[in-house]
């Protein structure tokens, strides 16, 4: 039942030109900005001869290039984000999910099934791109997995609370808007301030020790929170729609 | 109140369901059964709480009192259950403009659990009950709002549930079309019970057998087809003489209770008794009035529905099914 749910999804997704012109423009720009590190890593290689301890190829040219994708994929995830819900509700197909035989649990797992799909392929495809280095240089693999780890969890983030923000009203619009300022604050709150908890609560100040490398389980646990917190806030906001409207 | 379905035909029982926005009570104190192969109008003026009770039965809309029980599941409690025995067609078809209807239709089979092995079938029998073979392969979107209702009533049937509900479903249809969805919702009686809300009489007329009329969310009048047609034959006659008499003779014959003259001929004659228009005739012969015109007035449904819709006094209605309504 979540399957069916999450394969209607995915069709909606690819049906309308707004995935592909997605994947297609994040390749794009993620192309040209790899293309600029490769030339970037040339014309540093002599001075990193002479370095001990020197960053290697995956810590110039990739990491960089992810970590401009979080930032890129932040902007961009809430127009994907926006029409789970929120379109249902605007054409009252909503109606068919909650008097079909499924609980509305189920209904919050599919569509975030289909999200994380997506998060999925745009992930894959990103990682072509160094390992289209393989054949010519060494990389570093367990580096790759962790960086690729991150941006699954990162974009399985932004997913969970689009979804959230997608179920709370009608309109395609607000639910943009508000995704994108909502994970634009979760990214700025550790901007120029020494809390902790600020630190804590930062999506990609979680994200950057798996940049590097740094497979550590608070942050992991930290994504996975998240994404059960905001799909736990989804169904709640559903259930709830039933009882007053 | 658990009643496990020791009445083996009782499909939905509804107990006391109310439901509050707000401060607005829009639907108040309801409660009705339905036995399966029955045909149930629901009708009422814009406005009075049929969708909100549609929403309710079909699980949409929490209630805020009220019980309700399809099939012997409870809807609160087992909703899944509950749900597996319902079509359900809101005011707006929920369909995706951007599916084929045979993408959509395979969806919505899936998601009321069709196994695979019978998908092609259910699809097949869906769209032929409903007039749909032409147009599996095109997009909804460019479907007109007739074939639109007509892909929302076969989602409704696809998975050959007990219990049909339709939501308003011949607004905006041309005629034509309001005909033929008629056809199909007796045809849907034959083997299933439905229940169909609606504004629009002679819709109930066609296609009912039982009809229940709501007014400002309560329950006012429920009564067979039957009774309903009963309630509206005459006790009217339009008659007409060449010689008419002094109104007083007219008075005088037994059983009249009201007469109104229309113009020098013609009078407006309401009665108590069942054997008056023969009295009439005879004493129109005997005393040589000239009759020439005699019509039987049956006031039409539509009649007996504003009488009952737009009354002031609440339901003071003492017909011996709104009793039973208001017990139940």
């Amino acid at each position: 039942m979540i399957l069916t749910i999450a394969r209607r999804e995915i069709t909606s997704m690819f049906i309308s030109p707004l995935a592909w012109v997605i994947l297609t423009v994040i390749q794009a720009i993620l192309g040209r900005m790899f293309l600029a590190q490769i030339e970037n890593f040339f014309m540093l290689q002599p001075q990193l001869i002479e370095l001990e301890n020197a960053p290697g190829v995956t810590d110039i040219i990739v990491a960089p290039i992810f970590s401009l994708a979080a930032i890129i994929l932040l902007m961009i995830m809430p127009l994907l984000t926006m029409r789970t819900l929120a379109e249902e509700k605007k054409n009252k197909t909503i109606n068919l999910l909650f008097s079909a035989p499924i609980s509305i649990t189920q209904l919050v797992l599919g569509k975030y099934l289909g999200l994380l799909f997506f998060v999925l392929i745009l992930s894959s495809m990103l990682m072509l791109m160094p390992l289209s280095l393989l054949p010519g240089t060494s990389l570093d693999i367990g580096k790759l997995f962790s960086i690729y780890l991150g941006m699954i969890l990162l974009l399985g983030s932004f997913a969970a609370i689009g979804l959230y923000l997608s179920s709370l009203t009608d309109s395609q619009t607000i639910a943009a808007v508000s995704t994108f300022g909502a994970l634009l604050m979760l990214w700025i709150i550790e901007w120029n301030t020494d809390q902790t908890l600020f630190h804590y609560l930062s999506l990609l100040a979680h994200h950057q020790p798996l940049l590097e490398g740094v497979f550590s389980s608070v942050d992991i646990s930290y994504f996975l929170l998240i994404i059960f917190l905001f799909c736990g806030l989804t169904i709640r906001q559903l259930d709830g729609d039933r009882l007053q409207h | 109140m658990e009643a496990p379905s020791n009445d083996n035909n009782l499909l939905v029982q509804v107990e006391k369901l109310s439901r509050r926005y707000g401060d607005t009570l829009a639907v108040n104190q309801v409660s009705f059964k339905l036995k399966k192969g029955e045909v149930l109008g629901f009708l009422g003026p814009n406005g009075a709480g049929k969708s909100t009770s549609m929403q309710m039965i079909t699980g949409n809309l929490a209630p805020t009192t009220g019980q309700i029980t399809i099939n012997g599941f409870d809807m609160i409690d087992q909703p899944i259950q509950a749900k597996s025995c319902i079509g359900y067609l809101p005011e707006n078809p929920p369909v995706y403009r951007e599916l084929t209807v045979d993408e959509y239709l395979t969806y919505c089979a899936r998601l009321h659990r069709v196994p695979s092995s019978q998908l092609l079938t259910a699809l097949d029998d869906a769209k032929q009950h409903c007039g749909l073979e032409q147009v599996g392969k095109r997009l909804i979107g460019n479907l007109s709002k007739g074939f639109q209702q007509r892909v929302g009533i076969a989602q409704a049937i696809i998975h050959q549930p007990p219990l049909v509900i339709l939501d308003e479903p011949t607004v905006g249809l041309d005629p034509i079309q309001v005909r033929e969805i008629r056809k199909l919702i007796q045809s849907l009686g034959q083997d299933r019970s439905v229940i169909l809300s609606t504004h629009i009489l002679p819709e109930v007329q066609a296609t009912c057998d039982r009809v229940q009329i709501i007014r400002r969310g309560e329950l006012i009048y429920h009564a067979s087809i039957d009774e309903l047609n009963q309630r509206g034959q005459g006790n009217n006659l339009t008659v007409a003489f060449n010689s008419p008499p002094e109104l007083k003779e007219l008075e005088s014959i037994s059983g009249v209770s009201f007469i109104n003259k229309i113009d020098s001929h013609r009078f407006h004659i309401q009665f108590d008794q069942q054997s008056f228009a023969e009295k009439l005739v005879q004493q129109a012969v005997t005393n040589n009035w000239g009759l020439f015109e005699l019509i039987p007035q049956n006031s039409s449904l539509e009649e007996i529905f504003v009488e009952l819709t737009t009354s002031e006094d609440s339901p003071q209605e003492t017909d011996s099914a709104t009793l039973e309504v208001s017990a139940a």
